[in-house]
């Protein structure tokens, strides 16, 4: 594994040993020291192009934990606002001798743009590209169900909204499919993308036909700055037909866990009791995303790389 | 006649051995240090563990308590991650706080002692022991750090294209055993 671009590339094995690596690393959280030196002396460049605070953080943090050298590059005020380009980033990062580049860009494809270039030498991970794949969020996600419900072989897996605009839904559908969970994609037909029936899942426009059988359900995010009134009618509608509320969750099993990769608009896509209730795990997964991030880049970064005796 | 080279393995520890080592090793540690309940006992993965819970459960049958055995895996602290493809990580699992506490690390064979170093290291992220002291089954010399174990099973010169094979029985699936694989110049 040299890059990681999609949760669709991992095998059954690499998910597992990233996953199993994350529980190892998540007890360096608990620990009155929380760092280990294993990445020291290497750089890893953030380079968002996008502005998410959450992401670019747990990446930093996770960097950090393992003693790397961090540099965050945020387009906005950088020379990119003035009109650089990727591939002159990527090349002065490259100068600066970047290991690894975490980059996150509005555009789908941009990170396997700059691992498929000469523009850059290091590992590249997608930390989210358009409406493209979010693959560590996928993981920490799976790491999260894991830790609840045991072996995902056979378990079944709800995920609700728009996962039109949704690189989680996607990055999770194509991993939770890999590690043999089945997945619903339950949706507005609006709301759903086109060529999704490719997808390794089932889909539906009935929230509440797939509540009783689900052991985790995911919320996603209503992006507002995305809609408009031709995706659904209005946002009280949406959130009667597709909200989790606490009458919803009552029916599910009583083993099932309540995800939101965050964050949340309440009382659209997710209730404010539910939120906060025992079965949420929404706090869990920030947490557990540090775990998983430190183990990707364990096993990136950890090794002998290239040009380097292997 | 010349000799034939020892390529196939030749046993040096059997089951026999290798328990009546551990339980010389547990009664030197009791010895050495008092006061059981201060002890810690570190295993380091994968065959240190087993080792550790051994020793424990010998430790514990002498002095009448209950001893819990933990584990300490080195691979983040390992000098040598560079050079190779990176590894998955082993089981760590430490019962108790060691602060103020004797660590008794153990492991299977000691040789260059960079595992021992990588613990130390391990160590001292975790807390800050009294003392650590270090048990090992086999002590196969070719230092290439300061570093002696306080407690040995065997001591087992070897030349360095010599392998030192340790196996024990839940780890392996086979009969304990310590056994010499390789040329003999």
């Amino acid at each position: 594994m040299k890059h990681l671009l999609s949760a669709g590339d991992l095998s059954r094995d690499e998910a597992t040993l990233i996953l199993d690596t994350a529980e190892q690393l998540l007890s360096v959280a608990q620990r009155p020291i929380k760092k280990l030196p294993t990445l020291r002396g290497r750089t890893i460049v953030n380079l968002f192009f996008e502005d998410s605070t959450r992401t670019r953080i747990s990446f930093e943090a996770a960097a950090k934990r393992l003693s790397a050298d961090v540099i965050n590059f945020s387009a906005k005020g950088s020379s990119v606002s003035k009109g650089e380009s990727l591939k002159d980033t990527a090349l002065t990062l490259q100068a600066m001798g970047a290991d690894a580049v975490v980059i996150r860009h509005h555009a789908s494809g941009a990170p396997h743009r700059l691992a498929t270039s000469a523009w850059t030498k290091g590992a590249v991970v997608n930390a989210g590209d358009g409406t493209h794949e979010h693959p560590t969020q996928a993981l920490l996600d799976a790491f999260t169900m894991r830790s609840h419900l045991g072996d995902l072989e056979g378990k079944n897996v709800t995920i609700v909204g728009d996962v039109l605009h949704s690189r989680v839904a996607r990055s999770n559908a194509l991993l939770l499919d890999t590690l043999g969970a089945n997945v619903t994609l339950v949706a507005p037909p609006t709301l759903l993308p086109v060529g999704v029936e490719t997808w390794p899942v089932e889909t539906s426009y009935n929230l509440d036909a797939s509540l009783e059988k689900a052991d985790a359900v995911m919320m996603l995010r209503v992006q507002r700055e995305r809609m408009n009134a031709s995706y659904f009618p209005s946002a009280r509608e949406y959130s009667r037909r597709y909200g989790l509320d606490v009458a919803r969750m009552n029916r599910l099993p009583d083993h099932a866990i309540v995800m939101h990769p965050g964050p949340m608009n309440r009382g659209m896509e997710i209730g404010a009791d539910v939120a906060d209730s025992d079965r949420s795990v929404i706090v869990e997964q920030v947490t557990n995303g540090v775990a998983v991030r430190m183990a990707v880049l364990y096993l990136l970064l950890g090794g002998a790389t290239e040009g380097e005796n292997a | 006649m010349r000799r034939r080279r020892r390529s196939a393995l030749s046993t040096v520890m059997d089951a026999t051995d290798i328990s009546r080592a551990l339980t010389r090793i547990t009664h030197e540690i009791l010895e050495r240090n008092r006061d059981a309940e201060g002890v810690v006992i570190l295993g380091i993965p994968t065959r240190g563990v087993e080792l550790a819970e051994r020793i424990a459960a010998k430790m514990a049958e002498v002095e009448g308590t209950t001893i819990k055995p933990g584990a300490l895996d080195v691979t983040m602290y390992r000098d040598d991650l560079r050079l190779k493809a990176p590894r998955a990580l082993e089981r760590t699992n430490v019962p108790e706080d060691i602060d103020g506490r004797v660590v008794v690390l153990v492991d299977d064979v000691l040789m260059s002692g960079r595992t021992i170093r990588a613990a130390l290291d391990a160590l001292s992220d975790l807390g800050r022991p009294k003392a650590v002291q270090l048990a090992v089954l086999v002590d196969r010399g070719h230092r290439e750090l300061p570093i002696r174990a306080d407690f040995v099973g065997k001591n087992l010169p070897t030349s360095k294209s010599e392998k030192v094979r340790v196996r024990l029985t839940e780890t392996d699936g086979a009969d304990d055993s310590v056994s010499i694989e390789g040329s003999d110049a």
